[in-house]
């Protein structure tokens, strides 16, 4: 075991771990922070997708100690500080940009990080960020009408369900 | 996963010291390593991880041409190289998606050596110079096969020194479902001749095309590839395509790579 410390969402934790204790499994079962699914546990479906010093990273392909001292944010951070939903997960909610829900908080995410360095994104930039993320119940369509909607754009172009 | 113990130096010299410990590994990015790992296909004993050595990253202009830190991620170099190799940070922008590209490092995947991996094409085209705390190595001489390189154990990859070429391009064929190339082309001109390396078709590894070589130095245009034709025999055959289906793709990419380049 050793000693970790970060920040998670502004606030500093430490806790002792194991060498192989994933940073997934580090929010969900140290820090209790369960919004942080594990899909496929393999790097393929970025349900587990976190932001590291603002970078998003598949959370089951860190290990929790390669990543002291960084800044975490995570679902559980995206809301506004009154508690109302953030202007992108306002967006999923409007464009029905979910159905069960288990690969929304990577979607979130992602689409987060991708608004940070491009405001504006074109349908096309949308889809090629999100490659990383699976959904296996929307077709997607409705995940790039919300990214494009919180994006401020006009949805209208995108193709229909 | 079997546990292990994590160590995290900051400098080459102490990295070096870890990794003289049995059933020490070097761990960078992670991004194969770690699912590897998952899987028991791997165990190491200790993890002396990259990610922490400053003196290993970035991307700047140097002697011999564009230096790249090999403990940089791929997204960093898409971004930081963009104004010297395009090529290459068009390359980086590629590999993988998002979250991979955050992590995942150029010397990590130089040093894995996949067969499918993007950057080993890169490198080999470019006759880039791979540089290890202990000497230099050109990339004609690296690459060795399949998931094999002229590093030793314990011997890690520092920096990568890519001269830049006039005109360059990667063009590559994703399979579709884990993103990895089944064919990918980087073609490099420089002014004393043409480079071409092919990535994600042989069972060798990345390869040069020496007949497209000497093709295209004589005229740089897709159409002088017309009459050449890549062996499908020792090309990686599976479910996803044959080898005389990648032998095929890589002379289709081949010809996009040199019109992207133009």
């Amino acid at each position: 075991m050793a000693k970790v410390s970060m920040t998670v969402n502004g606030k500093t934790v430490t806790r002792e771990v194991e060498g192989r204790t994933l940073l997934s499994t580090f929010l969900r079962e140290d820090l209790g922070l369960t919004g942080t699914h594990i899909g496929c546990d393999t790097s393929q479906c970025g349900a587990c997708t976190v932001h590291v010093d603002g970078q998003q990273v598949k959370g089951c392909t860190v290990f929790a100690l390669d990543v002291d001292g960084a800044d975490i944010r995570t679902i559980e951070g995206m809301a506004n500080k009154d508690g109302s939903l953030s202007v992108i997960q306002q967006a999923f909610q409007d464009h029905h940009g979910l159905q069960c829900g288990f690969c929304t908080p990577g979607m979130v995410m992602a689409a987060a990080s991708l608004l940070a360095v491009n405001p504006k994104p074109t349908e096309a930039e949308i889809r090629h960020h999100l490659e990383g993320n699976l959904c296996r119940c929307t077709g997607y369509h409705n995940i790039v009408k919300a990214v494009m909607a919180a994006s401020g754009q006009d949805v209208g172009s995108i193709a229909a369900e | 996963m079997r546990d292990f113990e994590f160590v995290k130096p900051a400098t080459v010299a102490d990295a070096v010291k870890a990794l003289a410990a049995d059933g020490a590994q070097p761990l960078s990015g992670g991004q194969t390593l770690i699912p590897t790992m998952k899987q028991r296909l791997n165990t190491p004993e200790r993890l002396v991880s990259l990610t922490g050595i400053a003196e290993m990253k970035g991307v700047c202009k140097g002697e011999g041409g564009l230096h790249v830190g090999a403990a940089t991620p791929h997204a960093v170099v898409a971004r930081d190289a963009a104004a010297y190799y395009p090529a290459l940070a068009a390359l980086a922008g590629g590999i993988g998606d998002p979250a991979v590209r955050s992590r995942g490092t150029i010397g990590g995947s130089l040093a894995n050596n996949d067969p499918s991996a993007c950057y080993p094409s890169a490198a080999l085209a470019s006759g880039a110079t791979i540089v290890t705390n202990t000497r230099k190595i050109a990339a004609d001489d690296y690459f060795q096969g399949l998931f094999s390189t002229a590093l030793e154990e314990g011997e890690i990859i520092t920096e990568v020194r890519f001269p830049i070429p006039e005109k360059a391009a990667y063009v590559k064929f994703n399979q579709p479902a884990s993103r990895f190339a089944l064919a990918g082309v980087f073609v490099a001109k420089f002014s004393g001749g043409v480079r071409v390396a092919i990535t994600g078709a042989s069972n060798d590894g990345v390869f040069r095309w020496a007949e497209a070589e000497s093709a295209l130095g004589a005229n740089f245009a897709p159409s002088s590839l017309e009459g050449l034709n890549l062996s499908g025999d020792d090309m990686i055959s599976d479910l996803h395509g044959t080898g005389a289906y990648r032998a095929h793709l890589a002379k289709v990419l081949t010809k996009r790579a040199v019109i992207a380049a133009s």
